[in-house]
């Protein structure tokens, strides 16, 4: 056998990219299953058909650039966009709501920058926003949690997705809806006045954040990002709803735990603002970068006209990891310091 | 117990230690050759004093140091040496270098040894000339001359001595396993070293994935006053670097050396190395190697002469060279793979590794950086490894280098954490080299630069003077004219021309003694050739019995005598000193003297004459602006010490031609 001769390290260590994405499709399955449970197929709709559109795009957009589809596909990467931006749309969305989503992820927010590892913005929240702006009505239409009215079927919602014209779905507004047009009702009335709000958030929301909080758990864990950008972000988040909780009057924003627990909060701070290509790259660039994001969902949640503020406040933050990198270099391993005794 | 500190970064590959240490260390014999590089280390090559045929014995040097950064070859053991010439040896670019071959008789006959008398007697001079003349160098990585380490420079206060026992190479146990079977000697060592150096603390450091040598050394360093420190394994602590952070807590300032905080580093094997040299007069011949990896069936440690075939001792370890896929000097990390089995076992060979495909898979392509930081987590100098990754790929080498490219010690931590796979190591190696060799470029193109500038100012001077001897030819003339007029004696002219006159003579002569030596040089260079190849000849002749040996002879003897009077002739000439070819400042005194009285003698005749001492003046001034440019030049940018220096005497001499010509002035005001 021919000696091969290659340079070190000849070892490598267990992680792979692919490992990696693997890991994070795997820790959104309790998410996926708690919003089908409290809200119906729906979601579940999404990211199958999702998924299967984002490899479409994918291929085609390798087979434009002339790349090998199955090394690119292997990475998982365009399903692990698949899987953020269905979570993240509401339930029963119609195909070509899906379709166009997924094409702008991937095709202008991901392959049109050079693909995996290029893309300056979180391609799944680049997807949602461009949605959101464009499709306002669609966006905006949750579907009401479990108890509140009657869940569609697996079937019905399949006939939703691609027959949306037959599909009567009922919306309701979101908790966080309802407490961002809060003028007038001290906390605990609006609790009591809106059957949507839980015991902590709202119901199926609460036990929905819970389930990716615990996903995300597990993708610490597995050493896969570390804690830094989502604990700053969950952190600053509960300081600015702690600062103007107000004692719960009709002007406050909502307490810690109800932020906490609502939208995108959790799915938010271990899915999205953990994207290693988008975000800081140091640990104390995380740190900064993942509070800056908890303070502008913080705002744009109280202050802001959407339903939630995870997609801008991550698009703002995209924008600014280069800075934050660049102003956070670690020092150099003898650099900058004068040697002792002199 | 002492704190111990951590550093930044570092990562835990699966250690692999195991396999290699079940049994003691053993023997590898003597192979039927010997193949000693003769660089095998950091420096300049060793230059061979044996020839093809000789019989050596163990221990003799055959090849001796050339330069401060070199140390002698011994031969490793007896037997004739059959070859000097390139062989391929182990080197990461897998090239051909010098080497002595040595046929083994097998009878491993030594020297007749010197045992060096007691060290505590001896100075530190005379035991660092002991360990270099043994040949020790570091036996660890870059096997730097431990001579050259040990020479701190005099003044420097050494706080702390530390010897490197961290290993912290996965497979590797060399060290391990001196720790346990060698401990003593571990320790003689260190106590020598710590004579030498004469430190406030020595410390040994030991990773503790070490227990049984942790716990040998301890028993042995009891009462020593030597401190064994144990603390966590990480890769890469073994980094003389980490080492002296972990232990001190201090960093070396980048681009250092250890001794600006204090402390001398050592590695462990060549305590062991250092003992043997100074207590038994043995020079370093041989060393431990591990050999390990699923190709081998009896991983173990051997003691192994320098220069052994790698095939050799491979086989001692039951080597299956089918299931190898790469053969590693050194660790996983920081290991290189050798181009084939043949080469020899040198000075810093502290493992061989060989590993299968399974075990050490071939890397697969590299994805795209999804910038996840890893690399930067396990980065142990705190470099931004995917930055830097970046740049390469640009070719962005001055981002490079301010991202601090030439901290990296290539330790591939960074390579190993990576989950896209891309070789970052290679990258940076790569942007290294050329970032070196565009440097290389950029030195010549400034030293022609310099040298242009020489020319261009030895023309200048030359137009001077040229102007200068048409000015006084013509003022000659008028002289002359003025005497046929008047009549008396010009005692000015007078000097004037003999000045010139003597000018003339010494530029003739200078342009003779440049041209005169090299006639000589040369003359000497012949006639020793032709004196050889005769001497050849005449060899032969005697061996073949031939008639012709008395002509030969002849020749030989004339040739010998035409030699002594080429060689007494040069000597003669360089004893005498119009034979320096340098500048001519004698010249440039007859120059001045000229200048001088011509000032003088247009002063009276009332020329004008402090505006031309004044412009004189300015001239040179300007002159001495733009050579003091060059040379603050040349030290930004570093130039050699050669460069710097010659630039330093041309400022200093157009100094004092400026303070001479402002006396000139002076005077020429005056008058
Ligand atoms: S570890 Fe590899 S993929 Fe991750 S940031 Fe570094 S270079 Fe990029
Ligand atoms: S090889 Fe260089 S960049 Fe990579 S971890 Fe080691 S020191 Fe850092």
């Amino acid at each position: 056998m021919a000696l091969l001769r290659v340079t070190s390290p000849h070892a490598h260590g267990p992680m792979s990219t692919q490992r990696v994405m693997q890991n994070v499709l795997l820790a959104t399955v309790p998410g996926i299953i708690v919003l089908t449970h409290f809200f119906g197929f729906g979601t579940l709709v999404n990211v199958l058909f999702g998924s299967i559109v984002a490899l479409l795009c994918e291929s085609l957009a390798l087979l434009l650039r002339k790349r090998p589809l199955g090394f690119y596909l292997k990475d998982c990467s365009a399903l692990v966009t698949a899987f953020l931006l269905c979570i993240a749309l509401p339930p029963y969305a119609p195909w070509w709501l899906i379709t166009i989503g997924i094409a702008s992820s991937i095709l202008l927010a991901k392959q049109l920058y050079g693909g995996l590892g290029y893309n300056p913005f979180n391609p799944a929240m680049a997807g949602y926003v461009i949605l959101l702006i464009s499709f306002p009505v669609q966006m905006t239409a949750w579907a009401p949690p479990r108890g509140m009215g009657e869940l569609p079927g697996l079937l019905e919602a399949i006939k939703a997705c691609f027959l949306p014209a037959s599909f009567d779905g009922i919306t309701m507004a979101t908790p966080l809806d309802i407490m961002r047009q809060n003028t007038g009702l001290l906390m605990e009335d609006l609790w009591q006045q809106n059957p949507q709000f839980g015991r902590w958030g709202g119901v199926g929301w609460e036990w929905a954040n819970i389930a990716f909080l615990a996903g995300g758990a597990w993708l610490l864990y597995q050493r896969i990002f570390t804690w830094h950008a989502p604990l700053a972000m969950l952190a600053s988040l509960s300081l600015l709803a702690a600062l103007f909780y107000d004692g719960g009057s009709s002007a406050s924003g909502g307490s810690p735990l109800f932020h906490l627990l609502s939208g995108a909060t959790m799915f938010g701070a271990f899915f999205i603002v953990t994207d290693p290509v988008t975000s800081a790259v140091s640990l104390r660039g995380r740190l900064i970068y993942g509070a800056l994001i908890g303070v502008l969902i913080y705002v744009i949640r109280v202050r802001g006209s959407y339903p939630d503020a995870v997609a801008f406040a991550v698009l703002i933050m995209n924008f600014a990891a280069p800075f934050i990198d660049y102003y956070t270099q670690p020092r150099t391993y003898g650099h900058n310091k004068k040697p002792e005794g002199k | 117990m002492r704190k111990t500190y951590n550093f930044h970064g570092g990562i835990h590959p699966p250690e692999n230690k195991h396999q290699s240490v079940r049994t003691p260390i053993a023997d590898a014999g003597i192979p039927p050759q010997l193949t000693v590089p003769l660089s095998q280390h950091i420096g300049a090559p060793a230059h061979p004093v044996v020839s093809i045929g000789d019989h050596v014995l163990k221990g003799q040097v055959i090849a001796e140091a050339r330069g401060f950064v070199s140390v002698p070859k011994h031969a490793p053991s007896s037997g004739s040496v059959i070859a000097i010439e390139d062989r391929l040896i182990a080197h990461p670019s897998g090239h051909l270098a010098p080497c002595i071959v040595i046929a083994t008789d097998g009878k491993d006959e030594w020297l007749q040894r010197q045992i060096p008398p007691d060290y505590q007697a001896l100075n530190k001079t005379e035991l660092i000339d002991l360990i270099r003349n043994a040949g020790i160098a570091g036996m660890g990585g870059a096997g730097f001359p431990s001579s050259v380490k040990l020479s701190v420079k005099e003044g420097t206060h050494i706080e702390t001595l530390i010897i490197n026992g961290t290993e912290c190479e996965p497979y590797i146990t060399a060290d391990d396993i001196l720790m346990r079977e060698r401990a003593d000697q571990i320790i003689e060592g260190t106590k020598i070293l710590r004579h030498i150096i004469a430190p406030q603390e020595t410390l040994i450091g030991v990773e503790n994935n070490k227990p049984e040598g942790l716990a040998a050394l301890r028993a042995a360093a009891e009462g020593t006053g030597i401190e064994i420190v144990e603390f966590p394994t990480k890769y890469p602590s073994g980094g003389e670097k980490q080492l002296i952070e972990i232990l001190t807590g201090k960093q070396v300032p980048s681009g250092g050396l250890p001794s600006q905080v204090g402390v001398v580093c050592q590695n462990l094997g060549s305590a062991v190395a250092i003992y043997e040299a100074v207590v038994l007069g043995h020079p370093l011949i041989s060393r431990i190697t591990t050999v390990t990896g699923e190709s081998v069936r009896e991983p173990q440690n051997f003691q192994v002469l320098i220069g052994t075939p790698m095939r050799y001792l491979l086989e001692k370890a039951g080597y299956q060279a089918q299931k190898n896929n790469r053969l590693i000097m050194g660790g996983p990390m920081m290991g290189f793979t050798v181009p084939d089995s043949d080469v020899p076992i040198v000075k810093t060979t502290n493992c061989l590794l060989a590993p299968t495909e399974s075990e050490l898979p071939t890397p697969p392509p590299a994805q795209a950086c999804i910038r996840c930081g890893l690399c930067a987590e396990a980065c142990p100098v705190s470099l931004l490894p995917q930055q830097m990754f970046w740049f390469a790929q640009g070719k962005e080498l001055e981002k490079l280098e301010e991202h601090n490219l030439f901290d990296c010690i290539e330790c591939g931590a960074c390579s190993y954490a990576c989950p896209s796979n891309i070789p970052l190591v290679q990258y940076y190696r790569a942007s290294k080299a050329e970032i070196v060799h565009l440097r290389h470029e950029h030195e010549k193109s400034e030293h022609s630069r310099i040298r242009f500038e020489a020319r261009q100012e030895r023309l200048d001077q030359a137009a001077d003077e040229k102007e200068a001897k048409r000015a006084a030819r013509k003022q000659a003339a008028e002289a002359r004219a003025q005497q046929a007029d008047g009549g008396a004696e010009d005692p000015i002219q007078a000097a004037i021309e003999r000045a010139q006159a003597k000018k003339a003579a010494q530029q003739a002569s200078g342009a003779s003694t440049v041209s005169e030596l090299e006639r000589l040089e040369q003359a000497v260079v012949t006639t020793r050739k032709r004196l050889d190849t005769a001497s050849t000849k005449l060899d032969q002749a005697t061996a073949e019995g031939s008639d012709l040996v008395s002509a030969l002879q002849l020749g030989v003897d004339k040739t010998r005598a035409k030699l002594e009077v080429a060689e007494q002739a040069l000597q003669e000439f360089q004893q005498t000193p119009t034979a320096a070819p340098v500048e001519n400042p004698p010249t440039n005194a007859a120059q001045a003297a000229i200048e001088k009285a011509m000032a003088a003698r247009a002063s009276e005749a009332a020329l004008s004459p402090s505006e031309k001492a004044q412009a004189q003046l300015e001239k040179l001034q300007q002159r001495l602006q733009k050579s003091q440019n060059t040379l603050a030049r040349s030290r930004e940018n570093g130039e050699e010490e050669k460069v710097i220096e010659a630039l330093e005497a041309s400022v200093a001499r157009l100094t004092e031609k400026i303070s001479a010509a402002q006396d000139q002035r002076n005077e020429a005001e005056n008058a």
